[in-house]
C-alpha cells in the first residue's frame, strides 16, 4: 500500500507537460499543415498523460513522416510506404505500447496503398494520421493520387490527368473498417477532438487530415478558407459535439450517426463542401493483435515441451529415444 | 515380362547391396510422394542411411500421363549414412509410361535400370493410349531397360474399390519385399502416416501394403538386402523446411512474418501448426515487403523476429533489409533459394542468391550471410542466426534451397538447451545521457534500447544518423555510421573458427563449396581419394563474414575450385576468356578476397549436383593438368 504522500508524489512525477513531448525543432515550412497536427498531437499526449517511453510514432517517407523526429517519444521513421507494416509489427510484438502512424498521401495512398487496405482489415489498435496535402512536397511538387484533376505540377505541367482518389470512400469500402474521420488543418478544435476520439477508439483509427502546402500548392485551399460554407461539419450525439463558437462560424452542418456505414459512404463521397468530423465508428470490430495473442507469454519450459512433442513425432528409433530419456 | 513366368520365391537369391536409389513416380495426386516418403521412413527405422528427394512437377495439376507431369519421390537407401541424393536411379516404380519418359529425358535413370511399370495401359480402351504404352515399352526395352510389367490396378481392385487411391501403398508393399524391409515396421509407418484418418482408412492401406508385398514375393525374380545398423542415439527424420521451422521454435523467436512463396511456404505451414500452441505467431502479411517490415517492427519493439521467403520475395525485401541494417535492428531472414532470375524455376534447387544475399540492398549494407549445408544444419542455423542477430544487432540471412527444403535425412535428435532461447530484452536502466547508438569504437557494437525504457526515447531512422539517432547532416557522422556498421562484421569474424578440411590437409586440388552441395562434394572426395587422387574439400557455413583460415588452407593445394549451382561461364564457350568470364558466386568472392586463382564448375539443371558428375569433372581437370605437365 502506498501512503497518501507517495501517491501524490507519483502523480506529480507522472504528470507531463507539453515540453515533455517536444523533440527536435520542426523543419517544416512556415504555414505547413504538419505544424498544426504536431501541436494537436502534443496536446493530446499531455492531456491523456501518455508515457513518452510507452508511446511510438511510426512513419514512412515524405514531409509528414518527419513527424516522429519532432516528438520526444519513441519513434520509427521508416521507409517509403511501409509505415503501416512496421507499426503492425511493433503492436503485435508489444501490445502495451501506444502506436501512432504518420503518413502522407503519397506514402499511404500511392506507394503504400496495399498496406493501407490491409491495415484496415487487421484493425490493430493504433491511430493513423494521413497528412493529405494533395501533392508530393519533399520531392518538390509532383502530382499525388489525391491531387485534384488539372493540378499543375512538375510531372503534370498541363494539369493532373486523372480524377483524384478519395481516401475516405476507399477506406469505407474495406472489410473490418472501424474508425474513419476527416479533418482540415485550419480548424484546430475539430482536429483535436477527432484525434482524441481516435485515440480512445479501440481499433484502427483512420484520420484523413486535409492540410495546406504553402510551398507547392499555396492557392489550392484559398477558396475554401475564405468560404466557411464549403466545410460541412458532422455532428451527432454519438459523434462529435460542435461548440457554439464553431457552430457560429461553420453554419453548414449535418447530423450524421457514425454507426451508419451506408450513410457514411454517402457523406464520404461528397467533396464540396468538405465533410469534417467522424464518418464512421464501430467499436465491435475485433483487433488482430487480440485475436492472435491467444495464450500467455511463452516460457522456456513451454518452448522445450512443444519442441520435444514435435521431435517425438519424427524420432525414428523410439527404443533409442526411450533409452535416452 | 509376364507375371506367370516368374521364378518362384524359393529360388530367388537375395543380393546384398551397399546402396540403391529407388524412385516412385506417378501423375500428381496418385500418392507416389507419400509412398516414397514412407519407404524412406521405413528404411530409416530399419537403420539404413537415407536421403529422399521430392520429384515435383512445376504445374499444379499437369494433365494425366504427361511427360513433364512426373510427381514422386526418390530415395537413396544405404548401408551407412547417406549425405546426398546420389547419382542416377537404380530402380523405378512407374504408374504410367509417360512419366518415365520425362525421367529418361532428364537423364535421371541409370542406363539399363530396373523398371516396375503399371501395365493396365496395354489393354486400355483408348487405342491411342494402348499403342503409346506398347511403343514406349518396346523402346525402353530396346534401349536396355529391364522392365517388369506389373498389374497394379488389377491387384489393387481385388482389395479396394478405387485403385487410383491405393496404388501407392501396393507399390510400397512391393518395395518392402524387394528390399527385404520389415513389414511390421511398414504397417506401423502406415498407422503413423494416416494417424489422423479413421481406422478403416488405415486398415485398407495396410491390406494394400500386404497385397503388394505378397505379389512381389510370388512374382519377382530378384530381391535385395541393404544391411542396416541402428544408431545408438535417437535420430529424427524431417525435411529441410520442417527443420527450419523447428529451429525457429527452438530459437525462442516469437514472431514469423511471411507471404506464401514456393518452395519456402511449407516451413510456415508447419510453424503455423506448432508455433501458436506456445504463444508464437505466424503472420501472413499482404506481401513480401510487408512481411519484412512487420518482422522489423516486431524486432524493433521486442525480441528478434524472422521472415521466411524465397528468391523473388527476397528481392522484394531488399529495401526493408537495408532499413534494418541502417537502424541496427536484429532480424533473421531465411531464403529458401529456387531457380532464378525472375520467377525462374519455383520448385527446383539452385544456389543463385549468394551475391544478392551479401550485396543486396542499395548502398553499403553489411549483413551476416550463413548457408545451411545439411538438413540438420537447417535446424541449428536458425538458432545461431537468432543469436548473432541479437548479439550484433544485425540482419542475418540464412540460405537454404529447394533441394534441402524437400529432402529428408536422419540426424541425431536435438537435445534442447536453454542457451538456444533468446534472453529477455535488456531492461537495465537507461540514464539520461545514454546514446541510442553508443558505438564501441573497436567493434561497432552498441546496446539496443527498446521502447518502454524511460530515458531511452529516440527515433530510429533509415536516414544517416549520429550516435543520438539524429539525422546526420554532418559528413563525419555519415562516415562514422558506415564504419561502425561494417566493423561489426569484423568483430563477428574474429569469433569464427576456421572451417575444417575434408580429406588431406594438402594436395593437388581443394574443392570449396557452400550450402546443399556438401554431401555430394565430400562423397566425391572420398571416391577420388580411394582412386589415389589428392583431392580435399572445404565447406563454408559463413559466407559473410568469411571465417579465418581459408587462405592458409588454399595455399596448401596446387589448385582450388568451387562446385556450385549458380551459373558461371564455361571456358570452352568460344567467346569466353579470362577477361570476360563470369565466375560462380563463391568463386568470385574467393578470388576477390584472397587473390587466389580459384576455378569453378557449375550446373543449373534444377537438380542437386550429383557426386558422379563432380568426380568426372575433377578427374578430367586433374588429368588435363597431368597431361599439360607431361607435354611441357
Amino acid at each position: 500500500m502506498n501512503t497518501a504522500t507517495e501517491c501524490l508524489l507519483r502523480m506529480v512525477e507522472e504528470h507531463h507537460e507539453l515540453e515533455d513531448y517536444q523533440g527536435g525543432v520542426p523543419r517544416w515550412c512556415t504555414g505547413c499543415g504538419d505544424n498544426a497536427i504536431l501541436a494537436a498531437v502534443q496536446r493530446l499526449c499531455r492531456d491523456e498523460n501518455l508515457h513518452p517511453e510507452k508511446t511510438v510514432f511510426v512513419s514512412g517517407i515524405g514531409c509528414s513522416s518527419r513527424f516522429p523526429h519532432y516528438m520526444r517519444t519513441y519513434g520509427f521513421h521508416g521507409i517509403h510506404g511501409r509505415a503501416l507494416p512496421l507499426a503492425e509489427g511493433v503492436k503485435m510484438s508489444r501490445p502495451d505500447l501506444q502506436v501512432f502512424v504518420n503518413t502522407g498521401d503519397g506514402d499511404c495512398c500511392s506507394i503504400g496503398a496495399a498496406h493501407w487496405i490491409h491495415a484496415l482489415r487487421y484493425n490493430m489498435n493504433m491511430t493513423l494520421m494521413l497528412h493529405d496535402n494533395q501533392v508530393y512536397g519533399l520531392t518538390k511538387m509532383q502530382a499525388s493520387p489525391t491531387s485534384p484533376k488539372g493540378t499543375k505540377t512538375n510531372t503534370s505541367p498541363r494539369g493532373a490527368y486523372l480524377d483524384a482518389l478519395n481516401p475516405l470512400t476507399v477506406t469505407l469500402g474495406v472489410q473490418n473498417v472501424s474508425f474513419v474521420a476527416q479533418v482540415v488543418d485550419w480548424i484546430p478544435e475539430v482536429l483535436y477532438d477527432v484525434l482524441s476520439a481516435a485515440y480512445h477508439h479501440e481499433g484502427f483509427s483512420f484520420i484523413r487530415i486535409i492540410q495546406r502546402c504553402p510551398e507547392w500548392l499555396p492557392r489550392l485551399f484559398e477558396p475554401v478558407l475564405h468560404d466557411t460554407n464549403r466545410v460541412l461539419l458532422l455532428h451527432h450525439a454519438r459523434g462529435l459535439k460542435v461548440s457554439e463558437s464553431l457552430a457560429r462560424t461553420y453554419r453548414k452542418q449535418l447530423e450524421h450517426d457514425p454507426s451508419d456505414i451506408h450513410r457514411a459512404r454517402e457523406v464520404a463521397s461528397g467533396t464540396d463542401p468538405i465533410p469534417v468530423g467522424i464518418l464512421y465508428r464501430n467499436p465491435e470490430v475485433p483487433c488482430y493483435e487480440e485475436t492472435r495473442h491467444a495464450g500467455p507469454l511463452r516460457t522456456g519450459a513451454q518452448v522445450q515441451k512443444a519442441l520435444e512433442t514435435e521431435l517425438d513425432k519424427y524420432t525414428v528409433w523410439p527404443q533409442a529415444a526411450e533409452q535416452a530419456s | 515380362m509376364n507375371d506367370t513366368t516368374m521364378i518362384p520365391l524359393a529360388e530367388r537369391p537375395v543380393v546384398t547391396l551397399k546402396e540403391h536409389i529407388v524412385e516412385i513416380i506417378s501423375d500428381s495426386g496418385e500418392g507416389a510422394q507419400r509412398c516414397g516418403q514412407s519407404l524412406g521412413s521405413i528404411a530409416a527405422r530399419m537403420g539404413n542411411g537415407i536421403w529422399t528427394v521430392e520429384i515435383i512437377p512445376a504445374e499444379i495439376r499437369p494433365p494425366a500421363r504427361s511427360v513433364a507431369g512426373a510427381s514422386g519421390n526418390r530415395i537413396r537407401i544405404g548401408a551407412s549414412r547417406i549425405t546426398n541424393g546420389g547419382d542416377e536411379t537404380d530402380l523405378v516404380v512407374a504408374f504410367n509410361e509417360q512419366v518415365l519418359l520425362g525421367r529418361v529425358r532428364d537423364r535421371e535413370l541409370k542406363p539399363g535400370c530396373t523398371i516396375l511399370l503399371e501395365n493396365m495401359w496395354r489393354s486400355h480402351k483408348d487405342p491411342a493410349i494402348a499403342a503409346s504404352y506398347a511403343e514406349t515399352h518396346d523402346k525402353l526395352v530396346a534401349a536396355g531397360y529391364k522392365i517388369y510389367e506389373v498389374p497394379m490396378e488389377r491387384e489393387c481392385l481385388a482389395v479396394v474399390n478405387d485403385a487410383r487411391r491405393g496404388k501407392n501403398m501396393f507399390a510400397l508393399g512391393m518395395l518392402c519385399s524387394i528390399y527385404s524391409l520389415d513389414l511390421g515396421l511398414a504397417r506401423e509407418q502406415i498407422a503413423l502416416t494416416f494417424g489422423k484418418k479413421e481406422r478403416s482408412v488405415i486398415d485398407a492401406n495396410v491390406r494394400l501394403l500386404d497385397a503388394g508385398h505378397a505379389w512381389a514375393e510370388a512374382n519377382l525374380d530378384f530381391k535385395y538386402r541393404i544391411p542396416a545398423t541402428r544408431s545408438t542415439v535417437p535420430q529424427i527424420v524431417v525435411n529441410g523446411n520442417t527443420a527450419l521451422a523447428l529451429g525457429v521454435l527452438a530459437s525462442g523467436m516469437d514472431i514469423c512474418a511471411m507471404y506464401p512463396i514456393t518452395p519456402a511456404t511449407s516451413a510456415s505451414h508447419y510453424l503455423s501448426d506448432v508455433f501458436e500452441k506456445v504463444g508464437g505467431i505466424v503472420h501472413q502479411a499482404e506481401d513480401e515487403i510487408a512481411a519484412c517490415a512487420f518482422a522489423i517492427g516486431a524486432s524493433y519493439a521486442g525480441k528478434c523476429a524472422v521472415t521466411i521467403t524465397s528468391g523473388p520475395g527476397y528481392s522484394l525485401k531488399q529495401e526493408g533489409i537495408g532499413l534494418a541494417v541502417m537502424g541496427e535492428i536484429p532480424l533473421v531472414v531465411i531464403n529458401v533459394q529456387r531457380g532464378g532470375p525472375s520467377t525462374g524455376q519455383p520448385t527446383k534447387a539452385e544456389q543463385g542468391d549468394l551475391l544478392t544475399a551479401i550485396f543486396g540492398s542499395h548502398g553499403d549494407a553489411p549483413k551476416v550471410v550463413m548457408a545451411a549445408s545439411t538438413i540438420e544444419d537447417c535446424f541449428y542455423s536458425v538458432i545461431t542466426a537468432r543469436k548473432i542477430a541479437e548479439t550484433f544487432n544485425m540482419v542475418v540471412v540464412v540460405l537454404t534451397d529447394a533441394g534441402l527444403a524437400t529432402s529428408q535425412q536422419p540426424f541425431p535428435r536435438p537435445q534442447f538447451s536453454e542457451s538456444w532461447l533468446a534472453p529477455p530484452i535488456d531492461q537495465s536502466p537507461v540514464t539520461a545521457d545514454t546514446k541510442p547508438y553508443d558505438w564501441d569504437p573497436g567493434t561497432g557494437l552498441a546496446r539496443r534500447i527498446a521502447p518502454g525504457q524511460p530515458n531511452g526515447m529516440h527515433t530510429i531512422t533509415g536516414l544517416a544518423h549520429d550516435r543520438l539517432s539524429h539525422v546526420a547532416y554532418d559528413p563525419d557522422a555519415n562516415q562514422e555510421g558506415l564504419r561502425m556498421r561494417s566493423l561489426k562484421l569484423a568483430a563477428l569474424q574474429k569469433t569464427l573458427k576456421a572451417p575444417p578440411v575434408f580429406g588431406g590437409a594438402s594436395g593437388d586440388l581443394l574443392v570449396i563449396g557452400w550450402g546443399s552441395t556438401q554431401g555430394a562434394i565430400e562423397e566425391s572426395v572420398e571416391t577420388l581419394r580411394a582412386e589415389g587422387l589428392k583431392v580435399s574439400s572445404m565447406h563454408l557455413r559463413f559466407l559473410q563474414p568469411m571465417p579465418p583460415g581459408i587462405k592458409e588452407a588454399m595455399k596448401r593445394f596446387k589448385q582450388v575450385m568451387t562446385f556450385e549451382s549458380n551459373w558461371g561461364d564455361r571456358p570452352e564457350d568460344e567467346i569466353i576468356d579470362e577477361t570476360n568470364r563470369r565466375y560462380t558466386a563463391l568463386a568470385t568472392l574467393l578470388r576477390a578476397r584472397y587473390l587466389v586463382d580459384v576455378d569453378c564448375w557449375s550446373e543449373v539443371r534444377g537438380q542437386p549436383i550429383k557426386p558422379g558428375t563432380i568426380c568426372r569433372v575433377i578427374r578430367e581437370k586433374l588429368n588435363r593438368r597431368t597431361l599439360k605437365a607431361a607435354n611441357s
